[in-house]
């Protein structure tokens, strides 16, 4: 099983200014997220270190997320980058299910919870609807920024800043020169971060304070 | 000065042993050539330093005796039942067929009639210590040749009391004094002493062996082990049976009982030894005399019987169900004269049936079939075998033509199949290799391309396509075959991935330090799945039930890989397997704990998700 290999996999992610966490269910079937792969596999290999590609659904088949690796990788990351194509408006259920693991009470968020504070954070998405259905009159109804709150507000309750997402739409129809420039501009990026023009305009995170008595049950208890 | 003669024979034995087997072993021609090739040596036609090799054949035959033993604890009652119909039908044949062909071959060139019946008889016998002994050394014991081989062994042995018993009539005709053994009454003891063995194996061996055990005293085990075959051969012989036979019977009773490894391992030595002597002893029987008095005689003889022999067991061969790969093998094998024709020529020589100068001829004849069959066996391996691979003939379709698919299983049965039909469900036909022919058949039925081969063979994993291949499913049930199929793969063929089977721990450990990383335990993940089933019915949540299993594998997984330094110092182990026992504890206690200090904080109770 793949998930024997995960702690040589986190070696590799140790260290890494920026952890590009990828997660596709069907990668094989991909043609977006694939080249954006390649194009930071390229950095990482390159890149004496500075990016590191942590593929969850080839981590982690199983579903069976190793949380302390997992947090092992983010704690040295400044940039941590969520790259996936959109699913029914939001992330790959292994994605969220990540994030349920790995962003813990009082690791992430919550009292003590300041592990990530000051990171930043940068959505690339894929979409399957064209750019036109993402708007009132579309099939979408409503804008791709209508969906992104949930994003954003992970983000800021982690004290991480949202950067501007990197959103290709229409993926399965883009052109090959589409498909090649979105990967030059997502590896241009990251070889530039922190150095991006838009930074300057960008807020800091907002301050969410959350309650030590909010803490929810854990859902690995017993039966009562 | 007895004590100095058994010092300075046992001085001449052992060294001629020590001497020869490893040479022989060497030039590629196998232990029992050396064993031969050393009682010839030492014998009273080599350098004369013994001269009186019948004493030593007698001590020597009780290895026979222990191999049959051996045999027969691998062989439960229901698999001997089950080859009840190839022991009786085919181990007639061949005996009966032999015979009379050898019996009309020799009336045909104007022997006496008396003569070419003991002849017939005596050569139509094939040798149990070679056959057995080079199944046992090739470890095809399993294999249809190899029980084919057995079965026309066993019924060999079991046809040689009556014949024993027939022999003095024809001395009678012949004129001299022969007495009939008992009639009714010899039939009678007959029976009964078989039943007493049966009856006392199945109430009585397992109690007796259970208390010795009990006692502790290793060295006292292994008397009792060698006093069990002494026993039944002793009450076997004293009613005119074969000793073989008495000490098989005694076997396949023991099959099932819980002390059959350890008698087994207490035994092979002795076996082993005294098997050495057996052929040594054979080596130095050889009277070349008589060979030298009328060489082309000698010559026209063995080849002419040999040549019969084979003849009977190649139409065998060829109707019942041999692999064609393995016939070679079981001709040879059974084309030899053996140690029953020794004792069938002495006995009849002694009764008067024939003369002494014939029964030595015979003798001589029996010992240099015996002599030649490991050489033929060397040759049919070369020249003989290989060609059979290219012919077209398919019963069992044998693995010839190469093969390039990506994916090659190795080993077919429960563990490989499950492999095998997820693969194909999925587009993808493995090249598959068993090495059991019935496996083959059963799989046959059921439209598997399956081939006949022993996966640890280089040349055939060459032919499976194992340059070409991406990923070599090691899927055999037998851990040392595994391990050295792993070892030829790693070796040979270092491009392709291996998958493997480990059947416990230690074959787990035996395949990493192989350098196999993809392998998985085979009763892991069923358990885990029961240690689910069992959770769910206390009542816990069966998703939560699954996270745990699944986490309790991973932590055992990189337990495993931890402790793998460490797993010849058993101490270390111990210590290592508990601590990391303690830690899962340790770490399920503390999230409990968790959970149960956050329900009992701010009295939350409701929604079950983050924020």
């Amino acid at each position: 099983m793949a998930d024997n290999e995960s702690p040589a996999s986190a070696d590799a992610a140790h260290g890494a200014e920026i952890l590009v966490l990828v997660a596709h269910p069907e990668l094989e079937q991909s043609r977006a997220n694939r080249r954006l792969i390649d194009a930071a596999r390229a950095l990482q290999q390159g890149g004496s270190g500075r990016v590191a590609v942590r593929d969850l659904y080839a981590l982690y088949p199983d579903y069976l997320i190793d949380v302390d690796a997992e947090q092992a990788a983010l704690a040295a990351a400044r940039l941590v980058v969520w790259q996936h194509p959109v699913r029914w408006y939001g992330m790959p259920p292994l994605l969220k299910l990540w994030c349920d693991d790995v962003l813990a009470f009082g690791w992430a968020y919550g009292p003590g919870g300041d592990a990530l504070r000051g990171k930043d954070v940068w959505l690339v998405a894929s979409t399957g609807g064209a750019d036109d259905s993402y708007r009132p009159d579309g099939y979408n109804r409503y804008f791709f920024d209508a969906f992104l709150p949930p994003y954003e507000q992970t983000a800021a309750l982690c004290g991480m800043r949202f950067l501007p997402p990197l959103v290709l739409h229409g993926a399965h129809r883009a052109s090959d020169a589409e498909l090649a420039a979105h990967a030059t501009t997502f590896a241009r990026k990251l070889a530039e971060y922190p150095n991006w023009p838009e930074m300057e305009f960008i807020e800091d995170c907002v301050e969410c304070r959350v309650p030590e008595t909010a803490r929810p049950i854990d859902r690995s208890m017993e039966p009562a | 000065m007895e004590h100095s003669a058994w010092l300075s024979a046992s001085l001449v034995y052992l060294a001629a042993a020590v001497l020869a087997v490893p040479l022989a072993r060497y030039a590629g021609l196998g232990s029992i050539i050396g064993y031969l090739a050393a009682g010839i040596l030492i014998g009273p036609w080599g350098l004369k330093l013994v001269t009186r090799p019948e004493d030593m054949l007698q001590i020597a035959e009780f290895g026979v005796v222990l191999m049959l033993f051996l045999v027969g604890l691998e062989l439960e009652p229901q698999r001997l039942w089950a080859l009840r119909k190839p022991i009786f039908g085919w181990g007639s044949l061949q005996l009966v067929g032999s015979a009379l062909l050898l019996a009309l071959a020799a009336l045909a060139f104007g022997v006496d009639w008396r003569l070419a019946i003991v002849a017939a008889i005596g050569l139509a016998m094939s040798s149990t210590a070679i056959g057995l002994g080079v199944l046992a050394e090739r470890n095809i014991l399993a294999t249809t040749s190899g029980e084919s081989i057995l079965s026309v062994s066993l019924l060999q042995d079991i046809a040689a009391i009556p014949i024993l018993a027939l022999i003095p009539f024809l001395a009678a005709t012949a004129g001299a004094a022969g007495s009939a053994g008992g009639g009714w009454l010899g039939a009678a003891k007959v029976v009964g002493t078989i039943a007493a063995i049966i009856l006392g194996g199945r109430l009585l061996l397992r109690p007796a062996l259970r208390w010795i055990a009990s006692s502790d005293t290793p060295e006292i085990f292994t008397a009792a082990s060698l006093l069990l075959v002494v026993a039944t051969s002793a009450l076997m012989e004293a009613v005119g049976l074969s000793m073989a036979l008495g000490a098989f019977l005694a076997g396949v009773l023991l099959a099932e009982s819980e002390y059959r490894r350890e008698l087994e391992t207490d035994i092979e030595p002795f076996k082993g030894l005294l098997l050495g002597l057996f052929f040594i002893a054979v080596g130095m029987t050889i009277d070349f005399a008589v060979v030298l008095a009328q060489p082309l005689l000698v010559a026209a003889t063995v080849i002419g019987f040999l040549l019969l022999k084979a003849a009977v067991l190649w139409a065998m061969a060829r109707t019942m169900p041999i692999p064609s790969l393995e016939r070679p093998v079981f001709i040879v094998l059974l084309a030899q004269g053996g140690e029953f024709g020794f004792v069938v020529f002495q006995s009849a020589a002694t009764t008067g049936a024939i003369t002494a100068p014939n029964a030595s001829f015979l003798i001589a004849s029996v010992a240099i079939s015996m002599l030649l069959t490991p050489l033929v066996l060397v040759v049919a391996d070369r020249w003989w075998t290989p060609r059979l691979g290219g012919g077209a003939r398919r019963d069992v379709e044998e693995l010839k033509e190469p093969q390039k698919e990506p994916v090659i299983i190795a080993g077919f049965g429960r563990y490989g199949q499950i492999v095998g039909r997820m693969l194909y469900a999925n587009g993808i036909q493995p090249t598959v290799l068993d090495h059991s022919a019935e496996q083959i058949e059963a799989m046959r039925r059921f439209g598997w391309r399956v081939y006949y081969g022993d996966a640890t063979r280089l040349d055939l994993m060459r032919t499976a396509g194992a340059d070409q291949a991406r990923v070599i499913v090691v899927a055999i049930d037998d851990i040392d075959q595994s391990v050295d199929c792993v070892k030829m793969i790693r070796a040979n063929f270092p491009r392709a991935a291996i998958v493997a089977r480990a059947r416990n721990v230690s074959h787990y450990y035996e395949l990493y330090e192989l350098g196999v990383r993809l392998i998985e335990r085979e009763t892991l993940d069923s358990a885990l799945m029961s240690a689910r089933s069992t959770l769910e019915q206390l009542g816990w949540q069966p998703h939560h039930a699954r996270k745990l299993a699944l986490r309790f594998r991973r932590h055992n997984v990189a337990q495993l890989a931890a402790i793998a330094p460490h797993r010849k110092d058993e101490a270390r182990l111990i210590a290592a397997a508990r601590q990391g026992r303690q830690q899962l504890e340790e770490l399920f206690a503390l999230e409990r704990q968790q959970a149960a200090e956050r329900k009992a904080r701010a009295g939350w109770s409701g929604a079950t998700d983050p924020p």
